[in-house]
């Protein structure tokens, strides 16, 4: 899991940014569809049920990639608390978004719901209905998405950090693909 | 890579750019989370109010709080299946069912004989995991088409504190803006209460979409006709809040109750976004098969307390339609049953510390 290559690989890359659009994405859709009672809140829900359990697909291939490519070093001369951060960071983002579409996934199974992902595809059950678990669950779904939100915030504004203030490259292992001085 | 040469705008410079990213991406979540738009009819806005009008009664729907819970099973003829391609409607099908008796209103003690509406929710539990949901009211209009003016009307009900009754110049003056709600008015005035859950036509009142095997699809609304005959509720019913549930478990001691399900399929051009219409006469009607009631259970410990009747849970081959009603009543009955469930969480006994009817 540790071994190191130079920059992030390219499925590594591809993984990250479409994941990153989707991530945000999913979190703007799902503040916004239990905000309004227009037909904005129908089309919202299905999309956000199908592009969740996406989520979850890709961020096991995700890990997987992570575990065969390993991920390059950050800079040495980076403070210790800073690379702290930065393995903390990912791996609270990486534990969210594994989280989060299984959370919403057992919400509906403890609520009683079908989970449909699409007319005509609809998921198993996870848990038989129970509304204390599903009351809980809710409860998690929209804390930990506010949580998200808040790690992706922080998450940015350090990436910011790194290729506007610092210019060591870090920002362009993951965009370009470029090695760390 | 080398680090580059110094940068060619200050330090300080950048950091307002990283602030700006930051403050524009927080902002535009708030926007679309509704806290920086107070206008804005949300679902939790639609339940404050129906709270507001009937108070907080934990652990109930926050609507159509007073009801019961059945069991039964439909039973589909095929005389559907060639318009909609859902298991349901293959012939000889039979498909468990969970229901909710219920009236209109969000006080689960209210008076029986009061609200002129009886309403009536069936969950069709399909042979995969699929489920088609429906609540239904006995009426063959809705007052309003569009969430907002719904959202008008239960400020304009809002009950007085003293008199505990609407405020009969609010409600006129409702009833004059939205001249939408005359087809409703003109049946409220000659409608009689039924004597009974089991006597009386439900209807979907939103219109949905069918879609058969080769895709196609067709607008329809549907409703239930009781073989029961109709009789009006009578004088000594009047007096017993409760008559509707000592009445439904009177007849279910007889026997099995039966409806027909009855789909009438929209001729093109028939409104299909308007819930305050209803379309003409002569339409086809299908007779789908028969929804029989064996057994009620009190709603406090019932199957059917913890379901959302979301009328948009729908197997493959039934859809919604154009109704901006459908959309507004999927949000508003999740946010309900979000409140409702996260009360019976926090009580240890739940649904059951006011008395129960
Ligand atoms: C990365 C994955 C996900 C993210 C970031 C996410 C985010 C959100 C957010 C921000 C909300 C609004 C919460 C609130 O304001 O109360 C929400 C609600 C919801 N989510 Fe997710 N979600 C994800 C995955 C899923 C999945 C996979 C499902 C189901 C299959 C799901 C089902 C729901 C439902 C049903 C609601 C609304 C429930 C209601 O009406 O109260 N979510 N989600
Ligand atoms: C929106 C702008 C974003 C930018 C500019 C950005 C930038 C970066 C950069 C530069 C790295 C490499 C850090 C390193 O060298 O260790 C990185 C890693 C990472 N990013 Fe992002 N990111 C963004 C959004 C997101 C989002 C929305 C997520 C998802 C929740 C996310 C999840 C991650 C994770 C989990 C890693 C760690 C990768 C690993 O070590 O396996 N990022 N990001
Ligand atoms: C925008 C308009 C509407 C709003 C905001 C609204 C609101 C509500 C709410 C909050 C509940 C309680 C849900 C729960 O906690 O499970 C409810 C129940 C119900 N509503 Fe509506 N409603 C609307 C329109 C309609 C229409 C058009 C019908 C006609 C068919 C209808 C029929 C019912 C029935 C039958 C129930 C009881 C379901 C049960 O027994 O669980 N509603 N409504």
């Amino acid at each position: 899991m540790n071994s190191r290559t130079a920059t992030f690989s390219v499925p590594a890359r591809l993984l990250h940014w479409s994941m990153a659009i989707m991530v945000m994405s999913m979190l703007f859709i799902g503040i916004g569809m239990v905000a309004t009672v227009s037909e904005r809140h129908v089309w919202l829900v299905q999309l956000h049920k199908p592009l969740g359990i996406a989520i979850l697909a890709l961020v096991i291939v995700r890990l997987l990639v992570r575990w065969r490519h390993g991920t390059p070093a950050l800079p040495a001369d980076l403070p210790p608390w800073q690379r702290a951060a930065a393995h903390l960071s990912h791996w609270v983002l990486y534990a969210l978004m594994l989280a989060m579409p299984l959370i919403g996934w057992t919400m509906l199974s403890a609520g009683g719901y079908p989970v449909t992902l699409y007319s005509g595809i609809t998921l198993p059950d996870l848990v038989s209905p129970s509304a204390t678990l599903y009351s809980a669950l809710r409860f998690a779904h929209t804390w930990l998405a506010l949580s998200l939100f808040a790690v992706i915030l922080i998450h940015l504004t350090a990436a910011l950090y790194h290729g506007l203030i610092r210019r060591d490259g870090v920002l362009a292992s993951m965009t370009k693909g470029q090695k760390h001085p | 890579m080398t680090l580059k040469t110094p940068p060619p705008l200050n330090t300080i410079f950048r950091f307002t750019v990283i602030g700006l990213v930051i403050a524009i991406l927080a902002t535009a979540f708030a926007y679309v989370g509704g806290w920086l738009d107070p206008g804005r009819l949300t679902p939790d806005r639609m339940i404050n109010t129906l709270e507001d009008n009937a108070g907080v009664h934990e652990g109930y729907r926050r609507n159509h709080a007073k009801g019961y819970c059945v069991v039964g099973r439909f039973e589909s003829n095929g005389n559907a299946a060639s318009l909609s391609r859902a298991s349901v409607f293959e012939a000889g099908q039979q498909s468990p069912l969970i229901g909710r008796f219920a009236i209109p209103g969000g006080n689960p003690n209210a008076n029986d004989g009061m609200p002129p509406i009886r309403s009536f929710a069936l969950q069709f539990q399909l042979s995969n995991d699929e489920q088609w949901r429906t609540a239904m009211n006995a009426m063959p209009v809705f007052p309003v088409s569009t969430p907002q003016a719904f959202w008008e009307l239960l400020k304009a009900s809002r009950p007085d504190s003293k008199s505990g009754k609407p405020d009969a110049a609010k409600m006129s003056a409702f009833f004059a803006d939205h001249p939408e709600t005359k087809p409703f008015l003109a049946w409220a005035k000659t409608a009689q209460r039924s004597s009974s859950f089991v006597n009386v036509d439900y209807n979907s009142l939103d219109a949905f979409r069918f879609i058969d095997a080769a895709g196609t699809t067709h607008f329809v609304r549907w409703g239930l006709v009781p073989e029961a005959p109709f009789t009006a509720m009578t004088d000594a019913q009047k007096q017993d809040p409760d008559f509707l549930s000592k009445d439904l478990r009177e007849r279910l001691e007889q026997g099995p109750q039966r409806w027909h399900l009855i789909v009438t399929v929209a001729n093109p051009g028939d409104p299909t976004n308007d819930a305050t219409l209803v379309w003409p006469e002569d339409r086809r009607q299908i007779d789908a098969g028969v929804v029989t009631i064996e057994s009620a259970q009190a709603q406090a410990d019932g199957p059917c307390r913890d379901i959302n009747y979301d009328p948009l849970v729908l197997p493959d081959g039934i859809a919604g339609s154009d109704d901006p009603l459908l959309s507004a009543r999927s949000a508003a009955y999740s946010e309900s049953y979000n409140r409702r469930t996260r009360e019976e969480a926090e009580s240890a006994t739940p649904s059951t510390q006011e008395p129960q009817s």
